[in-house]
């Protein structure tokens, strides 16, 4: 069993409403060093599979998980199951 | 004229659209369960507003993976007229059907009240009814109505003159202030506003109802007054 954890991002370029809104919060609260700030989805997947998990994953997030029009996506491939 | 108002789990402006046909358009339309549609016999595919899957993941792109999207992408082939309204929208841009994707509202706020929009192309099956310019005045509800497409995506759009309607105060932060776009081939249309909730004057606005109307009119010249 391999735990897949990937991370999905607004692309850069695309406008993060989510993301100011938190830059925001952060500089009233006194930390104006934070000078921007990008929110995205975070997955783990279980998956039971021995080959091909790269290819897998790609397909996984094209089809479905991301969209490409306006997220990019990038995983890590652990050996193991998180609790 | 028959059409189908296809239901996923979480639609809920399906009856709205379905009484803007049957009552106030005075057409035929029946609900159709997303998981048993059989999609021969009907004239027109309508994708309601609502939340597909809770909007689990994104808006639309649950249901955009479902049986039946490889129905109406078929039907969408063969030229049949297809409205995706809000969440249908959603769908449609999920399914790629429309380019583009859809983002959170600029203000990250919900949104739910009456907007002006001005028909930027009446050359539609779905727009002749309305006059080049046209102001018009319909309901929007939406948090993700931010439409969002590139610059060589955009540009394209308007080159083909596929912007339909456009904001006329963009209150949700979409580009080109884009409130509809129709598909290069002029039988796909998607929108955020909801004309199917401004069919009747007792609504607040009758302006939907022009839209239904212009879809009625293309097709009796195109399959009946010929027969």
């Amino acid at each position: 069993m391999n735990t897949v954890k990937i991370f999905i991002t607004l692309k850069h370029g695309v406008l993060d409403p989510q993301g100011k809104a938190v830059q925001e919060s952060l500089n009233k609260l006194g930390f104006p060093e934070v000078k921007g700030a990008r929110v995205g989805k975070y997955m783990e997947l279980q998956l039971d599979s021995q080959e091909d998990i790269d290819r897998q994953i790609e397909e996984m997030c094209a089809k479905l998980l991301a969209n490409p029009v306006i997220e990019d996506y990038q995983y890590t491939i652990e050996e193991g199951t998180v609790q | 004229m028959k059409f189908a108002v296809i239901v996923f789990p979480g639609s809920n402006c399906d009856r709205d659209m379905y009484h803007a046909v049957q009552d106030s358009l005075g057409e035929e339309a029946e609900l159709v369960w997303y998981e048993d549609a059989d999609l021969s016999g009907f004239d027109a595919i309508l994708l309601p507003g609502g939340f597909s899957y809770g909007d689990y993941l994104r808006s639309g792109a649950i249901a955009a993976m479902s049986n039946i999207v490889s129905q109406i992408k078929q039907k969408a082939s063969e030229g049949m007229p297809i409205l995706g309204v809000c969440n249908g929208f959603q769908v449609l841009l999920e399914s790629g059907l429309l380019p583009g994707a859809m983002l959170r509202n600029k203000k990250l706020k919900f949104m739910c009240h009456q907007e002006e929009l001005v028909v930027e192309n009446n050359q539609t099956q779905f727009t002749s009814s309305y006059e080049e310019k046209e102001t018009i005045s319909l309901p929007i509800a939406h948090g993700e109505g931010n439409y969002f497409c590139d610059k060589e995506v955009l540009a394209d759009l308007e080159a083909n003159r596929q912007i339909v309607f456009r904001y006329g105060d963009n209150p949700n932060g979409s580009v080109g202030d884009i409130a509809g776009i129709i598909n290069k081939q002029g039988n796909v249309l998607g929108m955020m506003p909801h004309p199917e909730r401004a069919t009747e004057a007792v609504l607040g606005s009758a302006d939907g109802l022009k839209l239904f109307k212009s879809v009625v009119n293309h097709w009796r010249e195109a399959y009946v007054a010929g027969v």
